[in-house]
């Protein structure tokens, strides 16, 4: 233990056994240019545990077949781990019902999924979109191309300099035109958790539905739909412990009933004649084609996982390495963290004033530590705090104390060389 | 330092990377282009001033990126200055062989010269573009002569 770690960490060091979890993910056992592997990009995709890996590979190993119409054992079986993993996902976010669940290949493609389905179905020319500054690339563009196909407006909701949402403005955005509003639950960029339950009850109040990005938020924070009201929620298996290729579209299954497919193909369907086709029912009529089954049993593991450990031990012990990590790079020559809000989950982005977010990558590389440069898909969010690009880590639930002190100690490195 | 880090940030690199030469503006460039890297959001402006004989009487650059992107443009402009049209292509043509491992293990370091201090860059693929965006963007401004002529 660090010495300048404090007792509260010594405490918490107790009920929350890091090196044991560290133990249950055979990739940080890795070296990297001879030194331990300090895994530090998170919020880009986090790593799997052995319980992942395991539960991936029994379906290859053990029951590889395709789902839904087989009348074999192998189909029966492999439809059935599938379908559980969409009510541990229902159960894990407090969904109504398993028909709320669609499987997609991640945020990415159910954002696209609504915007295509819904907001064709929906958007009118002259209708307005409301989305924030912070938003990921993914939560922009699907809007976008959906604004220019209708001759449709995309509002955006700015931030101040701490990087929180100005609900005033917010406010003043919505007016009778505003058809949709779009926004991020916690920010990849800047790790901002934004008032969404506010945003959702003052969109309510003039019927217009909300959807959230919830790619950076499902891996810190407990989130209940229900309680939230959201009217869509979208995020990935991969940031959630869990396999790429994966991720989920929560929907409202009000707005699900009403919506036209996405996609046309097999499972999709009910009956098929070269006249007519009818749609099957919910969820299966957004899933048209073979699915991620492997990904989506490896999914349905994550969250066992996860929650064997429990999202709130998982979210304190983040919320700490962030505190510890947060105070120990503000003594730093030349250093801003960009990202300050009061309520953040475990991303810290900085930027120095001298040093170029890409040759802190390459010289933390060589120190064994992973973290993320660049714009993070957040371009508009870079112009808005005038950088080009940060430098960020984000902390996962294996990460330790010692490993921030691994990164500190890197940084002033880089110092020494560009000071 | 880690000795392949050592190969990649040679003080040479270092040094143009804190005082970069050349680094401003050209009131009413002949030549001018723009560079940008989505992957990394570096962005660069190359403004060249040449002659009816085609010599680059004046080579600046300006914008952000990382050391290897700004020491590269900052090399490049000392470079360049003074040289005719055909010989600046000649020099981007060895410094793309000498950054994309063309030349193999033993590239001719006297025929390189400064340049010389890019051989590392060939051990980190992700950094190449960093050094290969100026003079991508050079031999742009070149060929599109008259096209794109600044005049702020």
């Amino acid at each position: 233990m660090d010495s300048k770690a404090d007792s509260a960490l010594i405490v918490d060091r107790k009920i929350y056994d890091v090196q044991k979890i560290r133990n249950d993910f055979p990739i940080l056992k890795l070296q990297v240019h001879g030194k331990p592997l300090v895994y530090l990009d998170n919020a880009a995709t986090t790593q799997k545990s052995q319980y992942v890996i395991d539960k991936t590979n029994n379906y290859y190993e053990k029951m590889n077949a395709n789902i839904h119409r087989g009348v074999h054992a192998l189909s029966q079986e492999a439809t059935e781990a599938f379908e559980s993993s969409r009510i541990t996902i229902k159960n894990f976010i407090n969904a109504l019902g398993k028909n709320e669940i669609i499987f997609t290949r991640g945020t990415t493609e159910s954002i696209n999924l609504v915007a295509s389905s819904y907001g064709r179905t929906n958007i009118k020319e002259g209708d307005e979109i409301i989305i924030s500054t912070m938003e990921h690339h993914s939560n922009i563009v699907p809007w976008q191309m959906l604004c220019a196909e209708k001759n449709a407006k995309l509002s955006v909701i700015p931030v101040d300099d701490q990087g929180e949402i100005i609900f005033e403005e917010f406010e003043k955005l919505i007016n009778e035109k505003t058809k949709f509003v779009s926004v991020v639950y916690a920010s990849n960029s800047l790790g901002t958790v934004n008032p969404v339950k506010k945003i959702i009850d003052l969109a309510h109040s003039y019927n217009i539905p909300v959807m959230l990005d919830a790619a950076q938020a499902v891996n810190h924070l407990k989130i209940d739909v229900q309680q939230l009201d959201c009217d869509f929620l979208a995020f990935s298996g991969h940031k959630l412990y869990g396999p790429t290729g994966i991720g989920i579209l929560y929907g409202k299954v009000n707005h699900l009933e009403a919506m036209p497919p996405y996609q046309g193909g097999g499972d999709m369907i009910s009956k098929v004649t070269f006249e007519e086709t009818t749609y099957n029912e919910l969820p299966h009529k957004f899933e048209a084609g073979t699915p991620d089954i492997a990904g989506a049993i490896g999914l349905g593991a994550a969250i066992e996982y996860i929650e064997k450990i429990g999202l709130e031990n998982i979210s304190h012990h983040e919320n700490i390495l962030l505190e510890y990590a947060t105070k120990a790079v503000s003594d730093l020559q030349g250093l801003r963290i960009i990202g300050t809000a009061k309520e953040k989950i475990g991303v810290l982005s900085f930027h120095f004033e001298n040093v170029h977010p890409h040759d802190v990558g390459t010289f933390l590389d060589f120190e064994g530590v992973a973290i993320r440069t660049g714009h993070h898909c957040t371009q508009p969010l870079m112009r808005r705090f005038n950088v080009p690009a940060t430098s960020r880590a984000s902390f996962g639930m294996y990460n330790t104390i010692e490993e921030v002190d691994v990164l500190v100690n890197g940084l002033k490195k880089i110092l020494e060389v560009f000071g | 330092m880690d000795q392949e880090l050592r190969e990649l940030y040679q003080q040479v690199i270092l040094d143009h990377n804190k005082s970069p030469r050349n680094f401003r503006l050209i009131d009413h460039p002949t030549n001018h282009a723009e560079g940008y890297n989505p992957l990394c959001g570096d962005n660069i402006n190359v403004f060249l001033s040449i002659n009816d004989f085609g010599i680059i009487e004046d080579i600046s650059f300006q914008g952000s990126g990382c050391a290897i992107s700004k020491a590269s443009a900052s090399l490049m402009t000392s470079l360049l200055k003074g040289k005719s049209v055909d010989e600046a292509e000649k020099i981007f043509n060895k410094f793309h062989e000498l950054v994309t491992d063309k030349l193999g293990d033993n590239p001719d370091i006297d025929e390189l010269g400064k340049l010389a201090v890019f051989g590392g860059v060939r051990e980190f693929p992700a950094r190449v573009k960093c050094a290969s965006l100026a003079w991508h963007t050079m031999i742009n401004a070149l060929h599109n002569k008259n096209e794109k002529v600044v005049t702020e």
